[in-house]
């Protein structure tokens, strides 16, 4: 079952995130700002890692880099929800090595969809980088 | 009296006038002019008193007493306005080298040779009788003289006189063909003329009033005394009437300055401008002195030889010698010869000018050049035939003239030809006047005018003079041309009851007025008129620079003009100005090198070139045009263009410079200076101003980058409670089969995220008020202990959640403090609430509240023990959405808006917020207010306006 880490500070983003994750019968991981992040990326190879841009100590952009420069971690994808919804804001999330930036509020729906397609692509990779 | 004598006295005199004629030539070309003298030039003008003043006068006053003055009058009237108009002509005709009255109307128009042509045209037809009539009074005169025993026909003296005169125009009048010339010698003659005529009728008058009666109370009570003659003395009993008199005065004033002698004595012969101002008086002073004994002679003629045959115009002649007294009569016949023959060489010397360059010219040029030949050969030719025609034009004028007189003149009254040659100069007036004075004139108009003028001149006062046996039927007069009653020369359209003069006068006038400015009106000017009319309507205003250079009239010296210099731009600049002159036109001053060297030897000099120049500027020596105009300009640019050449004119000698000149130049040059100063000050004032519209406009560019930085802000702290709101409201949507204490947490956190977007709303909204100056204070006198009692209460619950103690040392004595309460109270619930979230949790929290006068104010103070500001951040944290970055979590309360808002609040008191501050040190919040806040500048919808 893949497993998927969710990092904001916002509590009750947090909240329904994990909820629509847990539903949809994947694990789930939590940080709720830069620091617990790169740590809990550190310990956990996560296939997915769903990243807040604004937070107070290190940004998700930071977070961002960390995973692309672990080469351990080459196969996790990342998803931006980022209330920056500029167009130069949605730059910087891309050249940090983003699979996806989606703006806040986003559709739950939406949301799920674009998990499930993710986390497919990266099932067919996987065999060639195992 | 013996003929011979006579003839003899009658030739020496025209020798000795040959005489002064070429000894002022020669002097003229010695550059010792005996003519350049005000005096002479009066007396030239005087060329006015013909013989038909000498004779006629006396023959008018005879028959139509004072009537004769007139003429005389007139011009006297005029005199003053010469300095206006007479000095005008004589500076366009300087300046665009005109020599006739033909030059002048042509060249105002356009240079049209036809006009020219029509000027020459009618001044040849309307003067020549005239000259008839002086030739006419020279043989008259010698004829009464000799006597009738004499047996001397009188045309035979007549073509005597004209063959004589021929001679004397020729030899002094036409000497080269450069027009402009003056002709010193006739105008030294003439001059010598008039006075010789005015001693004669002197000398005659006295004799006649003092020496035939007892004084003039002798002349006049005996005149009184005969009825006939008494009549003569008032203006109406003569039988002149009002439209008469006007008629002379207007005719008069236009032939003084307008008949070809005249322009040519008064405006081509005229040496200085400034001569005019003595002239002006002189030569009214002349006429009035030539007239005072007209009356006394005539009415001793009439005494006298009343009874006899003597035709009254010979009374002049008749009294001396019918008394016996044949020397004076010499004498008297001598001032009539000179009296016309000043009058025919003058007017001869003018025509033949005019004829030459306007009739005989332009045919010649035309001719030339279609001959073939060199260009320099056609113009040597074109030169010598200049010359010769105008050599023949003066024979063909005297020829002309002597056969009007023996084919018509014989019996002409010399005083009606004259007004009738009047009347025909009169023509030119509106060209001459509109084309000074009014530069919508145009050639079209003048042609018209003149054509039609000259035209009805013809028909009104010539036409009846030829009517009688052998010439026209009388039936032209009384009838009209063709039986036509409208076209009789007497009753023009009908027109009764006007002498035929002020008829003709005014018909003439009338059509060629009309003419003239209705096709100038009509027809647009083309370019060369505009400019032309131009030139002499602003001939005061437009200086050339070749005119300028050629414009001064006296000789100003070099050290008169470097003193000038001197005086004004100071020394340094002079000698700057003087050198940059001398390196610009070193010929300008290299007719003075001998001087230049030696003074320049006798100087120790320590710069050579500069030592040259020096002594060149002070070496006594005329000045240069081109320094006078260069000088002008250095003075212009400090002192004006009209002072400046005031002042350089009055050290040319050219007009004196009078105390007053000098004063209001100094005051002009005061005024400027004072302008100055206030252009400076305000150049100052609008240099603050721009330095404060700079500004404002920085601030308000950062202003409006806060702006943006805001809005992108606050759309992002609105995104988050909405995103959790949706996700939430969503997964409700989605999952109908969720457990109900799941949903109910959902639910609740859906409407907490709400409240939040709402609280975060209006606090946008207050700070938006607070910041656009929208929001008003409601003051009231406050007690501060009051309120933060009640803050304190407000936010006691959340400090006890926390565990925090807090402490309130607000004294009740404290003076109250004029404030809008509601406000204040919000100023202290934001300060305790982030005190709150600064301070610890588990129970070591501490906050106090204190509150201590100041001076004119009251010190607030909120302190806590929480983890500090770093001091980086101590301005920062009052700015919108500045949350401290060592925060762990954003709280649902921390808006980022609060200290912003307590901020604005604080200053809307006019009050001052700070913080102090160190990490894991505590916080400290003062708060400034004062006890009597001033005035503010602006108060955005304060109630001084709405009162």
């Amino acid at each position: 079952m893949p497993a998927i880490l969710i990092v904001d500070d916002e509590p009750n983003i947090v909240m329904s995130l994990e909820f629509l994750m847990r539903k949809n019968g994947y694990q789930v991981g939590i940080a709720r700002n830069g620091t617990e992040a790169l740590a809990a990326i550190d310990q956990t190879p996560y296939d997915l890692v769903l990243l807040d841009v604004m937070m107070p100590d290190v940004d998700g952009y930071q977070v961002c880099r960390a995973i692309r420069d672990n080469a351990a971690r080459a196969a996790t994808k990342v998803i931006f929800l980022s209330a920056k919804s500029q167009p130069a804001d949605v730059q910087l999330g891309y050249a940090a090595g983003a699979d996806l930036y989606i703006p806040k509020p986003f559709s739950t729906r939406q949301l799920m969809e674009k998990v499930r397609e993710l986390l497919s692509t990266a099932d067919s990779a996987s065999p060639h980088v195992a | 009296m013996n003929k011979l004598l006579v003839i003899g006295f009658s030739f020496g005199y025209l020798a000795l006038l040959f005489g002064v004629a070429y000894a002022a030539e020669r002097r003229s070309a010695t550059r010792q002019s005996l003519v350049a003298n005000p005096y002479v030039y009066a007396l030239s003008m005087a060329v006015y008193c013909t013989a038909w003043a000498y004779y006629g006068s006396v023959g008018r006053a005879a028959h139509q007493g004072l009537s004769f003055v007139g003429i005389y009058l007139g011009p006297a009237l005029l005199a003053p306005a010469w300095w206006l108009v007479l000095r005008k002509i004589v500076r366009v005709c300087r300046q665009q080298r005109l020599t006739s009255i033909a030059d002048f109307i042509s060249a105002r128009y356009s240079k049209s040779a036809a006009l020219g042509a029509l000027v020459t045209a009618v001044c040849v037809l309307g003067v020549v009788p005239y000259i008839a009539l002086q030739i006419k009074a020279i043989s008259g005169s010698f004829v009464v003289l000799v006597g009738s025993g004499g047996r001397v026909e009188a045309s035979v003296a007549a073509l005597f006189t004209a063959g004589v005169l021929a001679v004397f125009t020729i030899l002094f009048g036409v000497r080269s063909v450069e027009a402009t010339e003056r002709h010193e010698g006739i105008v030294l003659a003439v001059a010598l003329e008039s006075l010789v005529k005015l001693l004669a009728f002197l000398v005659l008058g006295g004799f006649v009033t003092f020496g035939l009666f007892h004084g003039f109370d002798d002349v006049f009570d005996q005149a009184a005394a005969r009825p006939a003659l008494a009549r003569l003395f008032t203006l109406h009993g003569a039988g002149t009437s009002s439209a008469e008199w006007f008629t002379l005065l207007v005719l008069s004033m236009s032939a003084v300055l307008l008949l070809p002698r005249q322009f040519q004595v008064a405006v081509v012969e005229n040496v200085a401008e400034d001569h005019l101002r003595k002239a002006m008086w002189l030569f009214p002073l002349y006429l009035l002195i030539i007239n005072i004994f007209v009356l006394p002679i005539a009415f001793g003629g009439m005494l006298r030889l009343g009874d006899s045959n003597f035709d009254a115009d010979t009374f002049v002649l008749a009294l001396p010698l019918a008394t016996g007294h044949s020397w004076l009569a010499l004498l008297t016949y001598l001032g009539g010869l000179s009296a016309a023959s000043s009058m025919i060489i003058v007017e001869t010397v003018a025509l033949s000018v005019m004829i030459s360059n306007h009739l005989l010219m332009p045919l010649l040029v035309r001719e030339v050049s279609g001959r073939a030949g060199g260009q320099q050969r056609r113009f040597a030719y074109l030169g010598r035939v200049a010359l010769q025609s105008r050599r023949g034009a003066v024979v063909l004028v005297l020829a002309l003239a002597y056969g009007y007189y023996v084919a018509v003149g014989r019996q002409l009254p010399l005083v009606n030809t004259g007004l009738v040659s009047f009347a025909a100069v009169a023509q030119f007036v509106p060209a001459v006047l509109g084309g000074l004075y009014w530069k919508g004139g145009t050639r079209r108009g003048a042609t018209l005018g003149l054509l039609a003028g000259f035209a009805v001149w013809f028909f009104t006062l010539v036409v009846p003079t030829v009517v009688g046996p052998g010439r026209l039927p009388e039936s032209i007069l009384t009838a009209g041309v063709e039986g036509i009653s409208a076209l009789r020369p007497g009753a023009l359209l009908g027109l009764e009851g006007l002498d035929y003069l002020s008829h003709g006068l005014f018909w003439s006038w009338f059509f060629n007025i009309g003419l003239y400015v209705g096709a100038s009106l009509a027809w647009p000017p083309s370019a060369l008129e505009l400019r032309q009319a131009d030139v002499f309507v602003d001939v005061f205003r437009r200086r050339s620079l070749a005119e300028e250079v050629a414009g001064w009239q006296g000789h100003p010296l070099l050290p008169d003009v470097r003193a000038l210099l001197l005086g004004f731009l100071g020394k340094k600049r002079t000698n700057q100005a003087l050198q940059t002159f001398a390196k610009r036109f070193p010929d300008a001053l290299a007719i003075n090198n001998d001087q230049v060297a030696g003074a320049s030897y006798q100087s120790a000099a320590t710069d050579p070139q500069a030592q040259l120049l020096d002594a060149t500027y002070q070496a006594p020596n005329p000045a240069d045009p081109r320094l006078l105009l260069y000088a002008e300009k250095l003075l212009a640019g400090t002192l004006g263009p009209a002072s400046a050449r005031l002042l350089l004119a009055s050290v040319a000698g050219e007009e004196q410079i009078s105390y007053d000149n000098v004063v209001g130049i100094l005051k002009e040059s005061q005024q400027l200076l004072e302008a100055n100063r206030q252009l400076q000050k305000q150049s100052r004032q609008l240099q603050r101003l721009t330095d404060e519209l700079r500004q404002a406009y920085q601030q308000l560019q950062a202003l409006d980058q806060q702006k943006d930085e805001f809005l992108y802000t606050v759309t992002h702290e609105l995104r988050t409670p909405l995103t959790s709101i949706r996700a939430l409201a969503e997964i409700l949507a989605d999952n109908p089969d969720l457990e109900e204490e799941e949903r109910e947490r959902f639910h609740n956190t859906i409407g907490r995220e709400a409240e939040r977007l709402t609280r975060l709303i209006s606090l946008i909204l207050d700070l938006e008020k607070l910041e656009s100056g929208q929001a008003t204070l409601v003051r009231a006198p406050v007690a501060l202990a009051e309120v933060a009692a009640e803050a304190a209460e407000a936010v006691g619950q959340l400090a006890r959640a926390k565990g925090i103690a807090l402490h309130l040392d607000v004294p009740a004595a404290l003076p109250a403090l004029p404030a809008d309460r509601d406000r204040l109270m919000q100023v202290l619930i934001n300060l305790l609430s982030n005190a709150v979230k600064a301070c610890p949790p588990g129970g070591t929290g501490r906050i106090g509240v204190l509150a201590w006068p100041a001076a004119d104010a009251l010190l607030l103070c909120v302190e806590d023990n929480g983890k500090g500001i770093a001091s980086a951040e101590h301005h920062q944290i009052f700015d919108k959405f500045f949350q401290a970055q060592h925060q762990n979590m954003r709280k649902p309360e921390g808006s980022g808006l609060g200290l912003a808002i307590t901020k604005k609040l604080v200053e809307l008191h006019q009050g001052r917020i700070w913080v102090e501050s160190a990490p894991e040190q505590g916080a400290r919040f003062f708060v400034e207010l004062p006890l009597a806040p001033p005035v503010r500048a602006t108060i955005p919808f304060s109630s001084s306006y709405s009162a």
